[in-house]
């Protein structure tokens, strides 16, 4: 497919649409029929900002081919620690996700409509704006708690559910047996303020932003060695200096894209654009969105023992190939940061980081081996180093 | 059209009967855990396994494997 070229995020005149104050005026919401949503949905491209990046038609033409009647989840739980653009989102523009969510559960008949927040994620204020933006809809708010996989689809669909807030084995989707055991589509927060912009404007004008193959805008959560920190909305696929620039780095190492189920981007490659095919080589994906620049000053191998440590201690417990593989990430990974002079310590992670993926009821794992294995590849150089017992952020660079 | 073996790892505790039964299929890990050899996330079941494999999901002491048909 041909690839439009993308269009420069100038910082004083950012591309605004999900968090534009008045997102494409007011007036009543569309009432679409399934077949104009899903037509209209299916050529706008609008792709999953929750993590996954699945094309939204698909998810929701499934629900909607069920027997039963469907329950429609919005997921704002936003378990990734770096991420906050669902809880923004809601506090500035909570009318548009709840539109989404009205439109898509119209379109599907749903039984349910339910926003799923995490207790934590939003203040007095927000939940205030949000219990306003609520009257008069049908739309119920779960106020949820959990960790870091909580906002995992089968995890959030058992905490609906009176269950703890795990992922279950995926052998039956949700999009089959969900919610009070219904079809249930489970759309993130983004995604269906995106959708309401398209039911409103159609897929030509979502189209107008981003990439031929990866159209419309995208929510960023920055975050690290920057001046500015927050959330910005940028095309898909713009280069990632042009997303961060607006946040002014400082000093930038490394730009950790995704999470911490993500990969790094070192500083010598900034002009890489967000793409899927584009970000392969350092095993990360745009994901939820989120942006964390590692400072100069920071050793990498610090900061990833630490991500390792959080990831192993916020395994659900369930699996095993994850309760015995990630702190055994985690403690190679010490072993590695501390600068022990055992030049197995690069193989064994690799292979242990081998052994997890694939192996679990969710991704956590595989997320998990793919941010060691971005590490071991970007910060090789760093990695030689600390195997010859010395880390260069030790020895008087650090400034 | 193949078969493949679906585990459920929330319910798996590294009991190990299926290692024992699909030796061609899958090996332990450090802890026991089965391992498919190939990698896969639910393994491939050559058809000269079948009868291993049912024999592996109706001896699971905890019901954590399945078979599956693959498109």
């Amino acid at each position: 497919m041909t690839r439009a070229v993308a269009p420069m995020t100038a910082p004083r005149t950012p591309v605004r649409r999900v968090l534009d104050p008045t997102p494409g005026g007011s007036g009543p919401v569309p009432d679409l029929s399934l077949s104009s949503l899903l037509a209209a949905v299916e050529a706008s491209g609008l792709s999953g900002r929750g993590g996954a990046g699945f094309p939204t038609s698909i998810k929701v033409r499934a629900v909607a081919e069920g027997r039963r009647r469907p329950v429609v989840v919005a997921n704002a739980m936003e378990g990734e620690p770096l991420s906050y653009k669902d809880a923004v989102l809601l506090a500035r523009n909570p009318a548009l996700v709840l539109d989404g969510l009205e439109i898509v559960g119209r379109a599907v008949r749903c039984r349910r409509c339910i926003l799923a927040v995490h207790e934590e994620s939003l203040d007095d204020a927000a939940t205030g704006a949000l219990e306003v933006a609520l009257r008069g809809r049908q739309v119920e708010l779960a106020r949820l708690g959990g960790g870091f996989v909580a906002g995992q689809e089968t995890a959030l669909v058992n905490q609906l559910n009176g269950r703890a807030p795990l992922p279950g084995d995926q052998f039956r989707r949700v999009t089959e047996v969900g919610v009070d055991g219904r079809p249930t589509l489970v759309l993130n927060a983004e995604t269906l303020a995106h959708l309401a912009l398209v039911a409103r404007h159609g897929a030509t004008w979502f189209r107008s932003a981003g990439l031929a193959d990866d159209p419309g805008t995208s929510l960023f959560t920055i975050t690290g060695s920057v001046r500015r920190p927050g959330v910005v909305e940028a095309p898909r696929g713009s280069r990632l200096a042009d997303v961060i620039e607006s946040a002014v780095p400082v000093q930038p190492q490394a730009v950790l894209v995704g999470g911490y189920h993500g990969g790094w981007v070192p500083a010598r490659d900034l002009d890489v654009r967000l793409t899927r095919p584009d970000l392969v080589p350092y095993r990360a994906a745009v994901g939820a969105g989120v942006l964390h620049v590692l400072g100069a000053d920071v050793c990498p191998l610090d900061f990833a023992e630490q991500v390792a440590a959080y990831l192993a201690a916020e395994s659900a417990r369930q699996c095993g190939p994850c309760v015995n593989g990630l702190p055994q990430l985690a403690s190679t990974l010490h072993r590695l940061a501390s600068c022990e002079r055992d030049h197995a310590l690069p193989a064994e992670l690799d292979r242990v980081a081998r052994v997890v993926s694939g192996r679990g009821a969710c991704a956590h794992p595989d997320g998990a081996a793919r941010f060691v294995g971005s590490t071991l590849d970007v910060f090789h150089e760093h990695v030689d180093e600390h195997l010859r017992g010395r880390c260069p952020h030790d020895l008087g660079v650090r400034r | 059209m193949s078969t493949r073996l679906h585990i459920d790892w929330t319910r798996c505790d590294g009991h190990g009967s299926c290692v024992e039964l699909l030796p061609d299929v899958l090996t332990a890990d450090d802890h026991g855990f089965p391992l498919p050899l190939s990698r896969e996330r639910d393994p491939r079941v050559p058809a000269r396994h079948a009868e291993a494999a049912r024999h592996a999901v109706r001896s699971c002491p905890v019901m954590a494997l399945r078979l599956v048909r693959d498109a």
